[in-house]
């Protein structure tokens, strides 16, 4: 993940001027905003981007003749590509608009694993998971008779890969499906890896690409996966929009997720025919206006650059490790810095995170505290929840030094 | 600054909580859990010899210090009550003895020891349930 040499050294300084939401005090102090695995804030560019569009484009999509429909179809479709390009999918065509990365993955628990999944079947996820890639499985595999199994975790926080054989022996693996970065301590996984060995299996790989998309350079042709699920509210985009990538072969072979208008090709009485990729997967009215945000916020992500944005929130990472280090009673989750994503989880001695994030807040900083939608990965850590700091773009040092210096307070409090 | 939601009795309580442990036979028990942050409550009841008054209340769990200094505030509160009245007790009651601003998210953590003890008596006694009951999972209506 580290940049090549040569490339652009990101300025945080200069990015944050861009997101209106630092202009602003909370409870006096400068905003600290250190939650951004949970969403990302928005930079003026995007939401321009949105209000533009509004204001000069806006008609629904893909039916009208008239030249609005027409602007606002280029709109929904320029940011189709603008997704496909993100992460180097062969066509655009593969690229399925959805609500978020949840609604991507239960698209295709949904309309592969109803339809390929049965007794003796096995679905391998992993303890690192989100929720979000491990109920929609579990749900299904209960209703077709297939079974769950979890790839454990080594005491680094990184999936244990020599477990993948033994568990294969308890069924036929029919879906491998693991994040490429863990939302709760910031592991990158090994998806080429992964993605191999499922395809020796015979199973399909169903990549969660909520935690990378936003921070790496993503190809999903060169990690050989099946599907890769994005959010747009994780990468500045808008909150109410992500996308599905899928393999052209598999999407064509499978039913569609929901039905309505705008997915058939004909209807009848008899029988309703599906339409052609991506419609097929698109029922009802496009949510256009925030495909144009994501679009833009594609744009402003590139144009910073990828390899900057993952270099620079490596070295916050980094930083963070050392300065959360120092802390008296802190035990620090998740892989060593130059394994792992911006993302940092930790918990203090005979504090619960809860009181750590209210005392924080008090001092303006923002962090995430609960199971993180993973309660499988907190059981395995032993605890009910931790604290979560984590970075992007616009994140600065004195962000994690304003961090560091409460908790510090956190501890005097609770003395 | 802090002085506000963390003030010297909630963190008194947090530390020495009144009535922590557990009953070996006790009259009316339940486990509650807030899905949100997994914190967990279970509470222990023993009536009186009128089988109606509580003459004691034990509770043991994880969780943050609202929760816990919550119920252990409780715990001293329902002490000589009888099972109908701490199904009838308002909530405002227990937050008027914690004295604290409490923001929605943390009102839940505040609740979740006297959410419990309500479903504890309900199974007991029959009592009336508390609103809300979502992630008590040994709750029987049957």
């Amino acid at each position: 993940m580290a940049a090549t040499a040569g490339t652009r050294k990101l300025n945080a300084h200069a990015v944050r001027a861009d997101f209106p939401i630092f202009e602003q005090k909370i409870h006096g102090k400068p905003l600290a905003f250190l939650d951004s695995a949970a969403s990302s804030q928005k930079p003026r560019q995007m939401l321009e981007a949105m209000t533009t569009f509004y204001e000069t484009s806006y008609a629904n999509v893909h039916r009208g003749v008239y030249v609005l429909a027409e602007r606002a179809t280029a709109g929904l479709e320029g940011a189709r590509e603008k997704v496909r390009a993100l992460i180097n999918a062969p066509d655009a065509r593969e690229i399925i608009f959805v609500r978020n990365a949840t609604e991507a993955i239960n698209l295709v628990a949904y309309s592969w694993g109803m339809n390929n999944l049965g007794p003796g079947d096995l679905v391998i996820v992993s303890e690192l998971e989100h929720h979000s890639n491990f109920v929609p499985w579990q749900y299904v595999a209960g209703k077709t008779g297939a079974r769950v199994a979890m790839l454990p975790l080594t005491d680094d926080g990184e999936l244990d890969l020599s477990a993948l054989d033994g568990l294969a022996k308890d069924g036929n693996v029919k879906v491998v499906a693991t994040n490429h970065v863990s939302n709760s301590i910031g592991t990158i996984n090994p998806i080429e890896k992964l993605a191999a060995w499922a395809h020796e299996q015979g199973a399909i790989f169903v990549c969660d690409g909520a935690q990378s998309a936003p921070h790496l350079a993503i190809d999903v042709q060169a990690l050989g996966v099946d599907f890769f699920a994005i959010s747009g509210h994780k990468l500045c985009g808008p909150s109410g929009i992500g996308a599905l990538w899928g393999r052209g072969d598999l999407l064509q072979a499978m039913e569609p997720f929901l039905t309505g208008g705008h997915m058939i090709s004909s209807v009848r009485l008899e029988k309703t025919t599906w339409g052609e990729l991506p419609h097929k997967f698109e029922a009802g009215t496009a949510p256009m206006a925030e495909a144009v945000g994501l679009g833009a916020a594609i744009d402003y992500l590139q144009d910073v650059g990828f390899d900057a944005i993952a270099q620079h929130e490596h070295e916050l990472a980094a930083y963070a490790l050392g300065r959360l280090s120092e802390v008296p009673g802190i035990t620090l989750y998740g892989p060593p810095a130059d394994r792992r994503a911006g993302i940092v989880s930790f918990n203090l001695d005979g504090i619960h995170p809860h009181d750590v994030a209210q005392i924080l807040d008090m001092q303006g900083v923002a962090i995430r505290a609960g199971h993180h939608c993973c309660q499988p990965l907190m059981h395995k850590l032993g605890v009910a929840a931790t604290n979560r700091a984590s970075f992007y773009l616009y994140t600065v040092q004195e962000e994690i030094d304003q961090l560091a210096d409460g908790l510090y307070t956190v501890q005097k409090v609770f003395a | 600054m802090f002085d506000d939601m963390y003030r010297e009795v909630i963190l008194d309580h947090y530390k020495n909580p009144r009535g922590h442990g557990t009953l070996d036979d006790p009259d009316a028990h339940a486990d509650g859990q807030n899905p949100l942050c997994g914190d967990e409550v279970s509470i222990y009841v023993a009536f009186g010899e009128d089988g109606e008054t509580i003459d004691e209340v034990k509770f043991s769990g994880r969780g943050c210090a609202i929760s816990q200094a919550a119920t252990s505030m409780l715990t001293e509160m329902v002490a000589g009550r009888t099972a109908v009245q701490v199904a009838a007790l308002d909530k405002d009651e227990l937050l008027e003895e914690i004295g604290i601003p409490l923001t929605p998210v943390r009102l839940k953590c505040a609740m979740l020891g006297l959410t419990t003890l309500k479903v504890a008596l309900h199974k007991a006694k029959g009592t009336a349930l508390p609103e809300g009951l979502a992630g008590f999972d040994d709750l029987d209506l049957s």
